[in-house]
């Protein structure tokens, strides 16, 4: 029947979450609504600004321009499963001692297209940095510091820290 | 975003069972990146959504020097970018994948569902368009394989039927001494392009006579433009700089493109001129190294 809602199971920041989902709400609405992960931002809705974007099976994707259901039996990781415990992931705390954010707005996910470049590529050069933040808009123009502090972050995550 | 009913099929042939059953109140849905905008938009809104996403079948890459490349449907831009065998024998398709949109859409969205969603705007269209390629579209009934250049019908349209879908891309490959380039005018790498341009060009080894060329520019009209009279004026002579100029003439006072926020139709008929010359002169020098 249409509009029906759908079985969803979804394994976000290593919990298995089985929900009952309706087939035209999106990935980022059930993270944030009913699982109350908000640290994942709603922005233009319309694949542009990308601060929606979560971690789905290794790679950055807009959770935004995903049906939630497209998203059965794989697994997301949010901002809110970076860190450990008390400990900040090396790219957030590089972001913070950097002074890479202002507002705040944007940094989730900038920091989850950091993450997935980072893992795909521990040595990335300051062009691939580059390239990889641009899926995500900043308006408070501090693009500089966020690409240097995701350069600090890579040293620090290869030297095992 | 309006209610639908929903289905997630594991198999083509379910697939293909409910586009038969539902048909024009159905639609297909791939990676979704195009298609989920204009369903917010409420310019699109089915009964039914098909979500193919999951069909692995259709997720695969594969190169065979006489049969020429072989890509599944499903494939994602990604994945056409990073893989070695389009590196190696099409580096042309790699490289428009690399500028095709951000990071994020690249990793999700796929190759047939950009085709299918038929903007004149896209990429993969206009570089398939130039290296020759072929669609293998499935019903229930029948399959048939169309050309590339013919599929798209207009502005977001294209030759499928109601119960058909697309599951593969055929690129030939590419004579011996052919060069094929894509550009496009993009204001931050990975835009869509305000316009943009693919040129292949065949020599002759030895004097170096063009022996095949196809030129093709995006956002020029409501189709991916294919600009016959500017091959014709580069094919049987040893091209220059100045026959050069001439086609990007030609591609432009073809080209009919809209205007709007990103720029006006003067401006993209004016950079029409530019982008042929300049991708042609790509193709060319390619074209020479082999």
């Amino acid at each position: 029947m249409k509009g029906e809602p759908r079985e969803l199971k979804i394994k976000v920041n290593g919990m298995l979450y089985e929900l009952k989902v309706k087939p035209n709400v999106l990935l980022s609405d059930v993270l944030r609504k009913d699982l109350k992960l908000t640290g994942t931002k709603r922005g233009c809705l319309e694949s542009t600004c990308g601060v929606c974007t979560v971690i789905l099976d290794g790679k950055a994707v807009r959770s935004c321009s995903i049906l939630a259901l497209q998203a059965n039996g794989h697994e997301v990781t949010t901002i809110e499963g970076l860190a450990q415990g008390n400990k900040l992931h090396p790219i957030q705390q590089a972001f913070i001692d950097h002074g890479a954010i202002e507002c705040g707005f944007c940094i989730p996910g900038r920091v989850m297209v950091a993450k997935a470049l980072l893992d795909e590529n521990p040595h990335p050069t300051r062009e691939e940095v580059r390239l990889a933040m641009q899926g995500v808009l900043c308006a408070d123009v501090g693009y500089v510091k966020q690409i240097e502090a995701v350069e600090i972050a890579a040293e620090k995550m290869r030297g095992g820290e | 975003m309006k209610d639908f009913e929903y289905f997630a099929p594991k198999t083509v042939e379910e697939v293909l069972s409910l586009l038969s059953q539902h048909k024009e109140e159905a639609k297909i849905i791939a990676g979704g990146q195009s298609m989920l905008v204009v369903m917010r938009q409420g310019l699109l809104a089915p009964e039914y959504v098909v979500d193919i996403k999951g069909i692995t079948a259709l997720d695969y890459i594969n190169y065979d020097e006489r049969e020429g490349l072989r890509i599944g449907a499903l494939t994602t831009h990604q994945a056409i970018e990073k893989s070695q065998l389009i590196q190696k024998h099409f580096r042309v398709l790699s490289e428009m994948e690399r500028n095709l949109a951000t990071i994020q859409t690249r990793n999700w969205g796929t190759i047939g569902g950009n085709l299918c969603h038929g903007d004149p705007a896209g990429d993969p269209a206009l570089v398939l368009i130039a290296l020759d390629a072929k669609l293998k579209l499935k019903s229930l009934s029948r399959e048939r394989i169309v050309a590339m250049e013919g599929f798209s019908k207009d502005m977001l349209e294209v030759d499928l039927e109601p119960d058909e879908m697309l599951v593969e891309i055929q690129v030939p490959t590419p004579r011996r001494h052919t060069g094929v380039a894509h550009e496009k005018l993009m204001v931050m790498q990975g835009d869509a392009g305000i316009v943009g341009a693919a040129v292949s060009l065949t020599l002759k080894p030895g004097d170096g006579v063009c022996e095949d060329a196809r030129v093709v520019v995006s956002n020029a009209a409501s189709v991916p433009l294919r600009v016959k009279e500017a091959e014709k004026r580069l094919i049987g002579k040893v091209i220059n700089d100045h026959l050069l100029t001439e086609a990007g003439e030609i591609a432009s006072a073809e080209a009919d493109p809209p205007s709007d926020v990103h720029a006006s139709s003067e401006y993209r008929k004016e950079m029409v001129k530019v982008f042929v010359k300049r991708v042609a002169l790509k193709a060319l020098e390619r074209a020479k190294e082999g």
